[in-house]
């Protein structure tokens, strides 16, 4: 990290010595270029990482991409809707198992952020106040974040093991709960097992940015709800939450866009095919274009993921800001 | 984190530290001692949590300290004996060492122009009036939301053909990887820093163009030292962004450019699963993040709270 500062030292070099005393003119010049001239690099790399290659991806989906022709891939034949109507054909076994995927994606997603959001914020308000020990509490529950995730996620796999992890060795041996040590990394209960690994990642954003948005909340309003009478309970329900609502607004779209989208989690988790009842969309997209070499139809399937998050994006916005100011958001 | 270069030749030190530059206590709530339901609520529901998020923490450290017969058999808390031997047999295993350097090697280059793109464009948005200045502030902001699936296809034609086209090896290549990297970070960075730029009072850097600065060098000397803690934060993230990231990296590396996120596997794909060597791998690569993180999460709570929640 000591590497960071430096370099923002650079760019003192390259403006010439005696650029400040300019002429007039050539200085009115530079003072209307000059914005667009500082966001020309992040403009240029996002063209070039993000923007492109969408258009790239969506002109790809109307192609019949394999292997093939990945030296020159605008040789490809165009098959016009047909990777769409392969996606979306819901009787035959590729749409089949998209929508499985999708649905699977949606459940998991809805779980994970609810209770990412919950227990978030309820830590973030119990640690409000200040109490003994609460410094290192905080410190600790930041730990899952700052984890790599495959590091994270291994740590899980290791745990979810049949012979030897800590899950069974618990629920089995110690509590008796269950007749036989149960499989968690495949079959149904894979779902429950990426479902635990992700709100074990992914609570302590959810606590930063709770904990961030506290810190606006003016001290005077709490101090004026005391001297009417309300206990804490009634301040967290009448002046905290209430107050988190803009925070919210992000944060639940934020999480929401972040855990459908996510793809590092499974994989650790599963490896390059994931169990079905755990199948979720981004690995199953991965799976269909770079295990069966399909770019096509993983492209269509990526497009189409993309104009759901569109909608449910907007949708989401609209809703949230009817009765608040649009820019607000 | 030394303060930056440039700091200490910086003429006129900004008079004061603006706002929410510091951590301030966070507002207490009742002047009242809080009722026994909340304190006990309070007690059961983050002892629970600290469990939950203790267990794997220590999974991964005890087990990291096994010899090889505690990680196979049936589940120990207790190690039979304490052994620093995984960490020694981590090295042999699998070349740990050269994923470990192409981490640092992409994660640091990555962090480092990241930072730099997010500080000039952060500063256009902040303090200059032009046309088009919100839709590009939507427009990066927006691309957060798109699937990296979406463009891990077509970034992956574009490499190959700019490779075959021109020569410049992108694909499986540490620089393709820098460079996508960078930009997965550059829309919080640049949103985060425009909130932080934003706080920092423009009488500074009015003064310093008065005084015939130009604006970079405004910029650089005024603006960028008052907002270190914003530009830490900023750095933290891009650096964690890509330590972690794996679609990626295991699409867009090779052999010679493999990074830890894809390395790590490594030790379970052999006949031999060395769980106590794979625990002991993910500590070592884990700690320089988590410990920086820990150390500068001030910074990012700090950022946050003056640059993304308002």
């Amino acid at each position: 990290m000591t590497t960071t500062t430096p370099p923002v030292t650079e760019p003192v070099g390259t403006v010439p010595p005696g650029a400040a005393r300019t002429p007039r003119r050539s200085g009115r010049l530079r003072r209307i270029g000059l914005p667009y001239l500082l966001l020309l690099p992040a403009l240029l790399l996002e063209l070039l990482v993000h923007l492109v290659p969408m258009v790239i991806g969506i002109v790809v989906s109307f192609k019949e991409l394999t292997q093939f022709y990945l030296r020159d891939w605008s040789a490809a034949p165009w098959t016009g809707f047909g990777n769409y109507k392969l996606s979306v054909d819901f009787d035959a076994p590729v749409g089949q198992a998209l929508l499985h995927s999708f649905f699977v994606t949606v459940a998991f997603t809805l779980g994970s952020v609810a209770l990412c959001w919950l227990i978030g914020t309820a830590a973030a308000v119990f640690m409000q106040d200040t109490f003994k020990g609460r410094g290192l509490l905080r410190a600790l529950f930041l730990v899952p974040y700052a984890l790599p995730v495959y590091a994270a996620v291994i740590t899980w796999v290791f745990m979810f093991q049949h012979d030897n992890g800590l899950v069974n060795h618990v629920l089995h041996d110690q509590l008796h709960l269950t007749d036989k040590p149960s499989f968690w990394l495949i079959g149904d209960n894979s779902f429950w097992a990426l479902l635990t690994v992700s709100v074990w990642k992914g609570w302590p954003f959810a606590f930063l940015i709770v904990m961030a948005g506290l810190q606006n909340i003016p001290g005077e309003l709490y101090e004026a709800a005391a001297l009417d009478g309300a206990g804490v309970w009634q301040q967290i329900r009448r002046i905290t939450l209430p107050s988190l609502r803009p925070v919210n607004q992000v944060l639940i779209l934020v999480l929401f866009l972040w855990t459908f989208n996510d793809f590092n989690t499974p994989y650790v988790l599963f490896g390059k095919s994931a169990p079905e009842a755990a199948d979720l969309i981004s690995v199953h997209i991965y799976q269909a274009s770079f295990v069966t070499w399909n770019f096509g139809t993983g492209s269509a399937m990526s497009v189409l993921l993309l104009l759901f998050l569109l909608v449910v994006t907007g949708g989401y916005l609209v809703v949230t800001s009817r009765g608040r100011r649009a820019s607000d958001v | 984190m030394s303060s930056p270069a440039s700091a200490p030749t910086a003429a006129p030190a900004p008079p004061s530290a603006p706002g929410p530059r510091t951590v301030t206590p966070p507002p207490r709530r009742s002047p009242l001692a809080p009722p026994r339901s909340f304190l006990w609520a309070r007690r059961i529901f983050l002892t629970v949590l600290a469990a939950f998020v203790l267990v794997p923490v220590y999974v991964m450290i005890s087990s990291s300290l096994k010899p090889p017969q505690d990680v196979s058999g049936e589940f120990r808390w207790i190690p039979s004996v304490l052994t620093i031997r995984p960490y020694i047999d981590i090295w042999s295993t699998v070349p740990l060492a050269k994923y470990f350097m192409n981490s640092l090697i992409v994660a640091g280059s990555a962090t480092v122009c990241s930072v730099v793109i997010a500080v000039f464009a952060a500063y256009a948005v902040s303090r200059y009036e032009f046309r088009g200045k919100r839709v590009f502030t939507v427009t990066v902001l927006s691309t957060q939301m798109f699937p990296g699936i979406l463009f891990l296809l077509p970034l992956f034609l574009i490499y190959v053909n700019i490779g075959n086209a021109t020569g410049i090896a992108l694909f499986g290549s540490r620089g393709g990887l820098i460079l996508t990297y960078l930009t997965f970070s550059l829309p919080f960075s640049i949103w985060m820093l425009i909130g932080y730029f934003d706080s920092v009072p423009r009488d500074l850097d009015e003064a310093a163009l008065v005084d015939g600065c130009g604006p970079l060098k405004a910029l650089i000397r005024i603006v960028v030292p008052a907002a270190i803690p914003g530009i830490v934060a900023v750095a933290v993230y891009a650096f964690m962004t890509a330590w972690g990231e794996v679609l990626f990296a295991s699409v867009m590396t090779n052999d010679a450019t493999r990074t830890l996120a894809v390395g790590l596997q490594g030790y379970s794909t052999l006949n031999d699963v060395y769980w106590n060597q794979i625990m002991a791998a993910s500590l070592v690569v884990s700690v320089p993040v988590v410990a920086g993180f820990l150390l500068l999460q001030r910074y990012l709570v700090a950022g946050l709270t003056a640059g993304a929640v308002k």
